[in-house]
């Protein structure tokens, strides 16, 4: 199962399209990275369209709690009366007066502030000076012209690389921000098997962002990493290769691979996981019944597509006939092209519309897109996965495979309940 | 540059997404980054369209700003219009693409297609989303309304609704039965339901009625001096208002026919004696302009309330929503930062908030009930019943959703009699309501986190401390505090206020039970 299988996808040539892109834009990490990092406090800088996006994509949940804003560039900080960067330090110190809990202000760029070349790295080395060592400032963009959707978390870990300390020790560092449960399921595995201590990159608070050096390996829990994995490179941190920790098959080779490279036996993980690991296969199976034989077809949305078309088709039975994906990192890809059975279109990019002609032609038992593609093609009687909802969930690891696998089966079973009112589930606005 | 945690409205191009998708056969071709395809899921998932936003994004990447970013657009207004065949186009920029120039308009109008292409002026720097509806709908007018002769029936048009308006769908059904009632005929209702074809034909009308000056006004003038069409002034919100926007239409219209006031329920449920603990409840009022001045008189004169602040977000509606606050004796509250509002409403202290889906949340953060009145909208706001706002049927629905939010008379007085109840108890809230729960599942809410934390991000002069510090010299003894403690929940605030204004105003820097009652004598009524 680790060698490349005959069958799998890595030398299947990727479609390739560009045109209109049916996607969000990296600012939209913050709704679950200002969760994570419970000291941060993320600034855009950016426009009225920036702070209505964050609004509509976080939706009115958080309302309580807002650890993000947005910098609404005006007129005058566009015509040169005001100097941006006055501007910029004012807003920050009435908002670091006003918050005195936060240890990390992150400045996020957005396409009007890449546009009119505002330069948050001086401005974050500026206000850090002024403001530290209390206060950490570091800036990434999130903009739309840079990063698409969880390209935003990329960079937001890329930025917090060259910050950490420094350190000789040889140490497993976990990359990618998973709910606190999740990441305390797999800090225990870990430890089970006999790997500690294990650092994470996001830590929830900044004092315990890890150390890193020379002797660091890391393992990434997420597809969409590829600057982050550059940095760390840079570092001299070594990455541990293998397929995603999603499913039960997935979470396995991950934890073996981590496993061999601090030299220890495949049997000793089997041993340690043998009970969530049945857990997971028998969660699975319930939800695979629905799913076994349904074809599916991703739309590009979170680079999660390649991980999870292998749960899919390799754990469930489903059969892909389309797995798109923002950006195909051929390097962090790999692992799941290969465990992916030849047969499906890779597609890399989007024109939006050329894509959808190829689901009306295909007539998918279930396509995964984005809300704003979701509600007209149920209209169409094409049942949809929010791909969104892919990201905010507890997703990885054996305890979450079950609830994964139940995410896809969900829609096809509401189906199934109302199949017989379909002609009043049509009756949307026009 | 300004800090925005929460915004009322969006940028000026989703104003013109609202006018371009409430429409048929149009299409917005938008010059924008990748992600500001985004807005479209405010349509498809808020209002659950069943069809994708007619709008094509160029959503143009870093790599294209260094190539050719004309092209981009051009190309994608062709293939729009190759793929969509639209009666006319709408081409516009969002706010990264304002800043390149490229202008679309310009570049639209040299591509020779066969038919109209509106270019519309959004500066995204300055203005905002009602600003979008407005003009976008101002501009296609006055690209597609051609002089005509009027229809030899009386007909009026219908101007304002707008994909993701608040109620629109149920205002225009509800609105074109009324003229129907009276003899007139809807010539077109636009922008929601119109195609460009209907645009053309907007001039056979003998009149506009103008529902939401919001995302209008500018239309009904133009329409008004080039094509002569009075408009009317009043916005059908409560019993008085539908009749006198009847009144209005009669005198336009020449309608003599009776109009049916069977289904008008409001008037007696407001009067009926059940009502009678409605008297004197004290509202704050916060919305977009013409929902709130509506509001304020259906609340006041409908409904026996006291309306103690009113406010709207649209600055374009400052000057009306100020001389109608001075009416009542208030000062109006103009702002779009929502921490604004907030300590605002903290300070009147109101019984009752009828605002936005944002003053739902302030509500909820500080224990006080609120129906919502206005946008910005929310999944909440599309029910799957009809539920106008405006005519007979809008009133009926105002009484029901204002009064939804409150602890029913009887029940107050169940308060006040067995306050230790397990049932009927402070922390239980009304029981009709899903929050009604036994006493000891309500000893840790997130609510105090949540109002501390929302406290901490108010800007230092408007946070609580100034509600605090205008009776800073003013203590309560313990005993006091017990026996305010004792005074049921929902009208607490109030009466902690009032005693504290009654200890301020004698002078007084303790207050003591003694007091509390001489103030609750001196505010009876």
């Amino acid at each position: 199962m680790n060698t490349p299988a005959p069958t799998g996808c890595r030398d299947t040539p990727v479609l390739r399209e560009r045109g209109q892109r049916e996607v969000f834009c990296g600012l939209t990490g913050i709704i679950w990275l200002h969760r994570k990092m419970q000291d941060a406090f993320f600034l855009v800088v950016g426009s009225r369209t920036c702070a209505h996006l964050l609004q509509s994509a976080a939706g009115v949940m958080i309302f309580a709690e807002p650890r993000f804003g947005t910098a609404i560039l005006e007129e005058k900080d566009l015509a040169g009366m005001a100097d941006a960067n006055t501007e910029l330090d004012r807003e920050v110190a009435r908002l670091l007066a006003r918050r005195p809990d936060i240890r990390q202000l992150f400045l996020v760029g957005s396409c009007p502030s890449e546009v009119i070349k505002l330069d948050l790295s001086r401005a974050a080395e500026r206000l850090t000076a002024e403001h530290g060592p209390n206060v950490r400032v570091l800036n990434y963009s999130g903009s739309g012209i840079e990063t698409t959707f969880t390209e935003g978390e990329d960079a937001c870990l890329a930025a917090l690389v060259p910050a950490l300390p420094q350190t000789q020790a040889r140490e497993l560092l976990l990359v990618g921000a998973l709910p606190d449960v999740v990441e305390d399921q797999a800090l225990n595995l870990l430890e089970q098997i006999g790997i500690a201590p294990v650092r994470c990159l996001p830590a929830r608070r900044a004092e315990d962002m890890p150390a890193i050096g020379p002797n660091t390996v890391y393992a990434l829990t997420q597809p969409f990493l590829g600057e982050t994995h550059a940095a760390l490179t840079r570092r001299g941190a070594k990455r541990i290769t293998a397929p995603f920790p999603f499913g039960a098959e997935g979470t396995t080779l991950w934890l073996k691979a981590v496993a061999a490279e601090f030299g220890i036996a495949p049997e000793k993980v089997d041993e340690v996981v043998a009970a969530p690991r049945a857990r997971a296969e028998k969660a699975i199976a319930a939800a695979a019944a629905t799913l076994r034989g349904k074809r599916i077809f991703f739309m590009p949305d979170s680079q999660l597509e390649l991980p999870l078309a292998r749960f899919l088709t390799r754990e469930c039975g489903m059969e892909a006939v389309e797995i798109s994906t923002p950006y195909l990192h051929a390097d962090l890809h790999g692992p799941e092209l290969d465990l992916i059975a030849k047969g499906p279109v890779i597609s890399e990019g989007q024109d939006v519309d050329l894509q959808l002609d190829r689901v009306h032609a295909t007539r998918p038992d279930l396509t995964v897109c984005g809300l704003g593609l979701a509600n007209p093609l149920e209209a169409e009687g094409l049942a949809t996965k929010w791909a969104i909802e892919l990201v905010f969930t507890p997703v990885h690891f054996y305890e979450q495979a079950g609830d994964l696998a139940s995410l896809f089966a969900r829609p096809l079973r509401r189906r199934e309940l109302l199949a017989r009112q379909h002609p009043a589930r049509m009756e949307a606005a026009e | 540059m300004k800090l925005a945690v929460w915004t009322y409205e969006g940028p000026p191009h989703v104003g013109a997404m609202r006018v371009a998708t409430g429409m048929h056969n149009m299409h917005m071709v938008l010059h924008a980054p990748q992600g500001d395809t985004y807005a479209d899921l405010l349509f498809t998932m808020i209002e659950r369209r069943n069809h994708r936003p007619p709008v094509s994004y160029t959503t143009f990447q870093a790599r294209d700003l260094g190539a050719d970013t004309a092209g981009l657009f051009k190309s994608a207004c062709q293939d729009a219009y190759d793929r969509f065949q639209p009666e006319a186009l709408i081409v516009a920029a969002s706010c990264t693409a304002e800043l390149i120039q490229d202008d679309p308009g310009g570049l639209a109008e040299t591509m020779g297609l066969p038919v109209p292409a509106i270019a519309l002026e959004l500066p995204s720097y300055q203005r905002k989303e009602n600003f979008g509806c407005d003009e976008a709908f101002l501009q296609i007018c006055r690209s597609l309304a051609k002089p005509m002769d009027r229809s030899e029936r009386v007909t009026c048009n219908i101007l304002g609704p707008t994909a993701l308006g608040f109620r629109h769908r149920d205002d225009v059904a509800e609105i074109t039965g009324l003229l129907s009632e009276m003899g007139i005929e809807v010539n077109v209702a636009a922008p929601m339901g119109a195609a460009p074809s209907d645009i053309k034909r907007m001039g056979a009308a003998h009149f506009n009625v103008l529902l939401y000056p919001e995302t209008a006004e500018s239309a009904a003038r133009w329409l008004e001096k080039e094509h002569g069409q009075p408009f009317t002034k009043t916005i059908p919100i409560g019993a008085n208002a539908t009749r006198a926007f009847i009144d209005e239409v009669r005198a336009l219209s020449g309608s003599t026919l009776p109009v049916d006031e069977s289904r008008l329920r409001q008037p007696w449920w407001a009067a009926s004696v059940d009502s009678t603990y409605l008297t004197g409840k004290r509202v704050f009022i916060f919305g977009d302009g013409t929902h709130v001045m509506a509001a304020a008189k259906v609340a006041r004169d409908e409904m026996g309330f006291e309306v103690c602040g009113m406010g709207c977000y649209n600055r374009e509606q400052a000057r009306p929503l100020r001389a109608l606050a001075k009416e009542f004796g208030l000062e109006a509250l103009i702002t779009d930062d929502y921490l604004d509002v907030e300590a605002a409403i903290e300070q009147a202290a109101p019984e009752m908030i009828l605002g936005t889906q944002m003053e739902r949340h302030i509500g909820k953060r500080l224990g006080i009930p609120c129906a919502v009145i206005s946008a910005p909208v929310h999944v909440q706001d599309f029910p799957a019943r009809n539920s106008p706002q405006m005519g007979f049927e809008g009133a009926n629905v105002l009484f029901d959703t204002w009064v939804h939010p409150l602890v029913m008379g009887l029940e107050e007085h169940l308060l006040h009699m067995f306050r230790e109840d397990f049932e009927f108890h402070d922390d239980a809230g009304p029981s009709h309501h899903g929050g009604h729960a036994p006493r000891a599942d309500t000893s840790a809410p997130a609510a105090p986190a949540a109002a501390a934390e929302g406290a901490s991000m108010a800007p230092p002069d408007a946070s609580p401390q100034q509600v605090a510090a205008a009776h800073e010299n003013v203590v309560w003894l313990s005993c006091a505090e017990r026996e305010l403690k004792k005074i049921p929940f929902f009208v607490r605030g109030k009466a902690r206020r009032n005693t504290e204004s009654y200890a301020t105003e004698k002078g007084l820097n303790e207050i003591s039970v003694d007091t509390l009652y001489e103030a609750k004598a001196h505010y009876a009524r």
